[in-house]
């Protein structure tokens, strides 16, 4: 499994955003994305996971092989964590909550309404979702809002293990994860102009 | 798609679900109808099928703008975009939970609203009938409205004008197979019609409203 991206230009509302992106990612490595508010971050993470079609360029993996993580989690506050969890899993053709569950240390939370979860513990369901995927390209998009220092770690080694077991990662963050294999990719240089429109 | 279908149901039924919103509606609407147009048996028997079928359809359109929105806000959207379920299935599980926390038990409670208007005596086995072949209709066209509005903040009041038009054809044979059936006239094919719809709502929507989710998406 590999991630390879050619040349690929993006547009968030029919507007270019970013243009002639390559980079690759092999299995057992992450790409850090980095670059100032506005800079298309977001818009490249949803043209890789196929939520908008690209303008131009090649994708190599497809949407079935991706795990999206966005700002908004996913969560619905009726359902407890463990229903929530339940749900994704169950809509992936997987059955094992539990170790998704152990992983972002909700056990205690399990049986809570997911509304009643304070806005990191939210994000944790939200992140251990991906576990309950099985797909081994994690899009994550600023993953580390609002959780606090311990679970930024934890977060870190589940993406470790990931990494580990053959998968990849995507990640859009402005904080320093300390993900030993990683590669970053500034965005800064390829915004698209606005003079190039198509 | 059956995860979805049960977690939509479970959803309704949870506090601030929604379920029994459409039914105390549709309840009042009832109520209320004998209260402005007077007590005469008779003209309550001559409006009654009308009035039950409006009724249902406005009760039917209640809990639709929320169908994909909430979906929509919480990201779960697009999380089921990129789920290995194809988008018209998402349509699919999503209009039938609808229709069963809204079409199924309006057309079970139909009937004892029927007496509250004195719906003629024959014609209430069919009401109930009516009801189960047109509401999947109404909810599998409501979806497709919604699917066309998820994006638009407060969409309701947009989704209604786009659904009520479309639900024309559906409230006129639903109302005339209970009318012929108070009146003992034959109502093959106004049910006939009435299935045609519901037949292919089901057949073409799923795709049209998947679609505009996509568009919606970007």
């Amino acid at each position: 499994m590999e991630l390879r991206v050619n040349n690929l230009s993006c547009a968030r509302g029919g507007v270019p955003v970013l243009a002639g992106v390559s980079f690759a990612v092999a299995a057992g490595q992450a790409l850090i994305l980095r670059g100032p508010n506005g800079a298309g971050k977001t818009t490249l993470l949803r043209t890789l996971a196929g939520l908008q079609p690209a303008l131009a360029g090649e994708v190599s993996v497809g949407a079935d092989d991706v795990a999206l993580a966005t700002h908004a989690d996913g969560v619905k506050a009726a359902l407890t964590v463990a229903e929530n969890l339940g749900f994704w899993a169950a809509v992936h053709g997987q059955r094992d909550i539990a170790p998704a569950i152990s992983a972002m240390n909700l056990t205690a939370l399990q049986s809570r309404p997911a509304g009643q979860l304070s806005a990191g513990q939210r994000r944790r369901l939200g992140l251990a979702r991906l576990l309950v995927t099985g797909r081994k390209v994690w899009l994550l998009d600023e993953p580390t809002v609002s959780l606090d220092a311990a679970s930024v770690g934890l977060f870190v080694q589940v993406i470790t293990t990931h990494l580990a077991n053959g998968g990849l990662a995507v990640i859009a963050t402005h904080i320093d994860l300390g993900l030993t294999a990683a590669q970053t990719l500034d965005l800064a240089p390829f915004k698209a102009r606005l003079g190039a429109l198509p | 798609m059956i995860a979805l279908f049960l977690r939509d149901l479970r959803l309704a039924f949870r506090a601030g679900g929604g379920f029994g919103l459409a039914l105390a509606f549709f309840l009042l609407v009832a109520v209320l109808v004998p209260l402005g147009v007077g007590p005469k048996a008779a003209t309550l028997a001559l409006i009654a099928p009308g009035i039950l079928w409006v009724g249902a359809m406005l009760s039917c359109l209640l809990t639709l703008d929320r169908l994909f929105a909430t979906d929509f806000e919480d990201g779960s959207l697009d999380l089921l975009a990129t789920a290995p379920i194809p988008m018209e299935g998402v349509v699919l599980a999503k209009a039938a939970a609808h229709w069963v926390t809204t079409g199924l038990p309006l057309a079970l409670l139909a009937p004892v609203l029927g007496i509250l208007l004195q719906l003629p005596g024959p014609a209430f086995g069919w009401l109930t009938l009516s009801l189960l072949i047109g509401t999947p209709a109404l909810s599998m066209i409501g979806a497709f409205g919604a699917a066309l509005t998820v994006g638009i903040k407060r969409g309701g009041l947009l989704l209604s004008l786009l659904v009520l038009p479309l639900y024309v054809p559906t409230l006129i044979f639903g109302a005339e197979v209970v009318q012929r059936a108070g009146q003992g006239a034959p109502l093959q094919s106004p049910l006939l019609l009435l299935a045609g719809i519901t037949a292919g709502a089901l057949a073409l929507l799923p795709f049209a409203a998947a679609m505009a989710i996509r568009v919606n998406l970007r």
